[in-house]
């Protein structure tokens, strides 16, 4: 299944990116449809972030992934680079599993 | 659009400004690699993603519904979702790059926001068409290559959850997310989608909730109104 997943996934985000340079604008460039379009990736990450790290199987759960997810905010706010940012909240989940 | 041949100065510049660009985003398929085996996807699969796929956000969201126990069919149509915003950027360039045929079917795998950033000011169809190759390029050969070096290392590693890597998922996707925080506009629609992922996950099969908070960009694309301030 996960093997299809990745088919469909490629497939389809490249046609995603070529309708974008082959489609004529005015199909797709209206207001309501750029709204919508900046909203989806803000709404998808948010709801990503709560997912992954408030939720266990159907319950919700904090655990040593929501200090991981606190100190990811602060290395943001401390405008660390990425790398740092995603490898920093590791760390400290796993030492927060340690104690 | 004019077609004026760059100079050199110009030339370089471009090309110096998008291979720093190209090597600061390739590092981040380190990330990627790693966490998506952790998520229990192969090393092939998480190479596959990266060189079929390639465009960061999906490619998370994909192992990341995946890693929560969704049904790998949610994590492709979250991933699909993401990836609309590649059309929007093909639209915007398609009249400045000016390709057509196969050179156009070649240029739309690298189309992703990086690529996009470095071509979508140029006031020329060559400057624009540098910035775009040069960016796109180095972004797909570094982070195809980053990935494979992190994939390699997750999994031999043993249990990611002993490193924290089940957390790295979250703080990856928080740093995909913050620059777009700026707005409150943003901030409210990121809350909310939030609450519905949440308030959803203990009654609807894993990887439904992420795909349910998506009505939330829509409900809140239909209620705003243009020129409205952000």
């Amino acid at each position: 299944m996960t093997w299809v997943a990745v088919g469909i996934t490629g497939v389809a985000c490249y046609l995603l990116k070529l309708a974008g340079l082959s489609v004529p604008p005015r199909v797709l460039e209206r207001p309501l449809v750029e709204r919508i379009a900046d909203f989806i990736p803000v709404a998808l990450l948010a709801a990503l972030i709560a997912v992954q790290v408030f939720s266990h199987g159907h319950s919700l759960a904090i655990d040593a992934r929501a200090v991981g997810l606190a100190v990811a905010v602060v290395l943001l706010v401390l405008r660390a680079p990425f790398l740092v940012v995603v490898f920093g909240a590791a760390l400290v989940a796993a030492l927060v599993r340690l104690v | 659009m004019t077609d004026a041949p760059l100079d050199p100065g110009e030339r370089s510049s471009i090309i110096r400004d998008s291979l720093g660009v190209g090597v600061a985003t390739g590092a981040y398929g380190v990330g990627f690699g790693a966490v998506s085996v952790a998520s229990g996807l192969s090393v092939a699969q998480t190479c596959a993603l990266s060189f079929f796929v390639f465009t960061g956000a999906s490619q998370f969201a994909l192992v990341g519904v995946i890693a929560s126990g969704g049904a790998p069919v949610s994590g492709a149509l979250t991933a699909m979702l993401l990836g609309t915003r590649n059309t929007l950027y093909g639209l915007r360039l398609a009249p400045l790059l000016a390709w057509r045929g196969w050179r156009r079917a070649l240029a739309a795998q690298v189309l992703i926001d990086e690529s996009t950033a470095m071509s979508v000011t140029r006031e020329t169809t060559p400057a624009a068409r540098l910035g775009f190759l040069t960016t796109g390029v180095s972004v797909f050969v570094l982070w195809n290559l980053a990935t494979l070096a992190g994939a390699v290392a997750g999994n031999s590693i043993g249990d990611p959850r002993t490193y924290g890597l089940d957390a790295a998922v979250g703080a990856a996707f928080l740093a995909l997310l913050w620059p777009r925080l700026k707005s409150r506009r943003n901030r409210l629609v990121a809350v909310a989608a939030a609450a519905v992922a949440l308030g959803t996950v203990p009654v609807v099969p894993a990887g439904v909730p992420v795909l349910a908070a998506a009505a939330v960009a829509l409900l809140a694309g239909v209620l705003t109104r243009d020129g409205e301030t952000r």
